[in-house]
């Protein structure tokens, strides 16, 4: 078992794209359901929006990369809209059932075989992430991150996803600490105290579940460009469910919770999987095949979903006193 | 928001009528969509050399092809916009058309032209016009021989049929539906592990069947079995979490947590693969005109017999009553001197069985055993309990009997894959209308 490896492979996901895009779509759902108490089970419906807006924009209309991530940001928002004005009244209960149904209605829709010319169906769109490498600055070559090298692509979308990651980051933040943030964390306390003030609720929960859907969608763009292909079956409802899991982990109601949450997500797994294989390759685990050692790792990550719930539901960073339900 | 203030309700009305706008305008693109695929599934057009030498704009082609393979030797021409023009066959089959400009044209297949003994099939139309506008080439194909042919049904026929079907469906998700309404109406939790609830009962059949007992013997085993489950998590996990006083979100975030470490724990055991039940394919039997598999009747029955005896419990004995008290007020039945936890373990217990029942008729509908087939209808069992009123179960009855019904029906117009898409839309309306259900109660909604 080779301990080195094991842990170049988990530093390599501490930094990794898909972890950059689960931390973006985790602090969507920190500004939805940690800061507005605005339970969105639908996440991966957003990121959905967001891969398949810049993928068939690129590939049916050949929008330039400006174009086409305006056009996922726009249909997020759109979808955001169309959600919400039916779900925002209703109780937290309904609002999570309607929003998963919602991602799953979107990912039926991309999968059917009736729309093969725009969605490839099952199968998926690839081939569209040319424009973003080819805004590439960086010339060809082996870049090291600490102990990792990584070819100047791999570098590049590094790059790109975690200065989102922060932007992001920023611009959460100082909304939080705005006037607007302060009434969006008033309504998570008390709905009608807000209202009492003559705040419109409704219109503030919209907005927040438009600049969540907007993160979540951006985060859709991070996590398809490095595989260089969009698939269906990538954005079930396990992955809003893994999402939510980052948020508990870091905090949900914190700027850096959900960042922190997914780099421990994604290391815990990678670490859990090096070692699990490890163990068996050299034969001290012989009562586990490969692909059960995968499933122990995700029945670890139901466990600690739920014990995190039970005991630490205000994550790493959390305050207890900043929980969206009492 | 119990009353309205009149601005309030026509600012509601406007939403609505919005909300509605972007349904039929997302219902236009499926239409759109499902009325395409004759000119997708079409085979990868290959070109004769001689043709694509001459390497113009605009063309109309398609692919011959019957039964024993491609057609050669046919000729077919296209006329419009002034133009004439003609094409044969090649050996592959593949004909193609140069025409001058983009528009409608009147594309006919000498038939004359045609090798012996194949014919065009019934409902082929020829000649036929083919319309294009923003592409560069169109595609049209003739279908041969009565390999190809429709079948010719009556709608009213296929309509009893799917709808006999969907009533079958909606019963088996009756059950499973009926299970969680009475957890969420006696605890207040939305559980999203009834899913792998579902699974279990069926994997749990299947183990059974596979160690040699007789499918009867297996199927009751494994409905014990999912009465265990019910009673195991009651005990171990949701009691200890109410008596802690933890909040309705977070025990349905924990339901989801146990939801993705029970499915994994399943396939763990049972791996990835779908496998059948013993008797999973069945003969059709025809009732007069409506022809429907025998699984599929005996499925029916079963629901239907098993919810007149859930009905009966609940409305005539005592613990049926307490259920209800306990469902409509549980600091008041607990005053009464109704033993609450008591109430909900048995709840629990009837849940797990319905659901372990309701995963057995769903292996045998679908047909087949995998790990995630309960998380494929949990949204369907969601959709029929909130159409009929979270909490109600007569209410989750008729909602999943009409989410059932719909999914069925939906299939003589949709595409089968968008089945599912019709039926949690319809679950989308209907809370924009009714929030509380169609039986719910007005104080259920926040």
């Amino acid at each position: 078992m080779d301990f080195g490896n094991i842990l170049v492979n988990a530093f390599g996901e501490l930094i990794s794209p898909t972890t950059a895009a689960y931390a973006l779509a985790a602090l969507g759902l920190a500004v939805h359901f940690g800061y507005s108490g605005l339970l969105n089970f639908g996440q991966a419906g957003f990121m959905a929006v967001g891969a398949y807006g810049y993928a068939i924009s690129t590939l049916s209309f050949n929008a330039p990369l400006p174009v086409a991530v305006l056009v996922a940001l726009l249909a997020s928002v759109v979808f955001a809209i169309v959600l919400g004005i039916p779900t925002l009244r209703l109780r937290a209960d309904y609002l999570a059932i309607v929003t998963i149904a919602a991602a799953e209605i979107i990912r039926y829709i991309v999968t059917t075989n009736g729309l093969t010319d725009v969605t490839g169906s099952a199968n998926g769109l690839a081939a569209f992430e040319g424009g973003f490498y080819d805004l590439n600055p960086f010339p060809p070559g082996t870049y090291n991150v600490g102990p990792l090298g990584m070819n100047e692509r791999d570098f590049w979308i590094r790059i790109v996803g975690w200065s989102v990651v922060i932007i992001a980051c920023l611009v959460v933040w100082l909304l939080m600490r705005s006037p607007w943030g302060r009434v969006l964390k008033g309504i998570r306390e008390d709905e009608n105290a807000v209202r009492s003030l003559g705040k419109n609720v409704y219109a503030y929960k919209m907005q927040a579940l438009v600049i969540g859907g907007v993160l979540g969608s951006l985060a859709g763009i991070i996590f398809t460009l490095p595989r260089g292909a969009v698939q269906p079956a990538n954005y079930a409802t396990e992955l809003t469910f893994f999402l939510y899991t980052c948020l508990l982990l870091g905090g949900m109601a914190t700027v850096l919770g959900p960042v922190i949450g997914a780099m421990i997500f994604w290391v815990v797994l990678s670490l859990t999987q090096g070692l699990l294989y490890g163990a068996i390759e050299v034969g001290a685990i012989t009562f586990l095949s490969n692909s059960q050692a995968g499933q122990l790792r995700y029945i670890l990550v139901g466990v600690a979903l739920m014990l995190l719930m039970v005991f630490r539901p205000q994550g790493v960073l959390g305050n207890k006193k900043e929980l969206a339900f009492a | 928001m119990n009353t309205l203030s009149t601005p309030a309700r026509i600012r509601r009305s406007l939403l609505l009528v919005l909300g509605l706008l972007a349904t039929v305008l997302l219902g236009a693109t499926s239409a759109q969509a499902s009325s395409q695929p004759p000119v997708q599934a079409l085979h990868p057009v290959h070109i004769p050399a001689t043709i694509q030498a001459q390497n113009v704009d605009y063309r109309i082609g398609g692919v011959l092809r019957g039964v024993d393979g491609p057609i050669a030797d046919v000729t077919v021409t296209a006329t419009g916009n002034g133009f004439e023009g003609e094409a044969t066959s090649g050996a592959n089959g593949a004909w193609s058309i140069t025409v001058p400009e983009q528009g409608a044209y009147e594309v006919a297949l000498d038939e004359d032209t045609l090798p012996d003994g194949i014919a065009l099939a019934e409902g082929q139309e020829n000649p036929r016009e083919v319309t294009f506008a923003n592409t560069s080439s169109a595609t049209t194909l003739f279908l041969f021989g009565e390999g190809i042919v429709s079948q010719q049904t009556s709608f009213l026929e296929t309509l009893t049929e799917r709808a006999l079907a969907g009533f079958s469906f909606g019963l088996l998700l009756a059950l499973s539906a009926v299970g969680l309404s009475l957890i969420f109406g006696t605890t207040g939790l939305t559980n999203f592990a009834h899913g792998e609830m579902v699974t279990l009962g069926a994997v749990l059949a299947f183990a059974f069947a596979a160690a040699g007992l007789p499918i009867a013997v297996a199927i009751v085993l494994a409905v014990i079995g999912g009465g265990l489950l019910g009673y195991v998590q009651d005990a171990g996990l949701w009691k200890p979490l109410r008596r802690r006083g933890t909040g309705l979100v977070p025990m349905m975030i924990v339901s989801i947590g146990f939801a993705l470490a029970l499915r994994y724990v399943i396939q763990f055991f049972f791996g990835g693969a779908t496998r059948q039940l013993p008797g999973s394919q069945s003969e059709i039997i025809n009732l007069g005109s409506v022809s429907i598999s025998r699984n599929d009747l005996t499925s029916l029955i079963i629901s239907l017999v098993v919810i007149l005896v859930v009905a009966f419990l609940l409305l005539r004995t005592r613990i049926g009553k307490a259920t209800r008290a306990v469902a409509d007020n549980p600091a008041l039945a607990a005053a009464s001197g109704i033993d609450v936890d008591r109430v909900i373990r048995i709840v629990w217990v009837i849940g797990g069985m319905l659901a372990a029942l309701g995963g057995i008729l769903w292996a045998y509908y679908r047909p087949g055993v995998s790990y995630n087939m309960g998380q494929q209808i949990l949204l369907l069992i969601f959709a029929g309990v909130t159409l009929g009123g979270l909490g109600t179960v007569f209410g989750a009855l008729v909602g999943s009997i009409i989410v059932g019904l719909f999914v069925e029906i939906s299939t003589i117009w949709l595409e089968a894959d968008l089945k599912y898409v019709g039926a949690l839309l319809i679950m989308i309306l209907v809370l924009l209308f009714r929030p509380q259900g169609i039986l719910g109660r007005r104080e259920r909604i926040g």
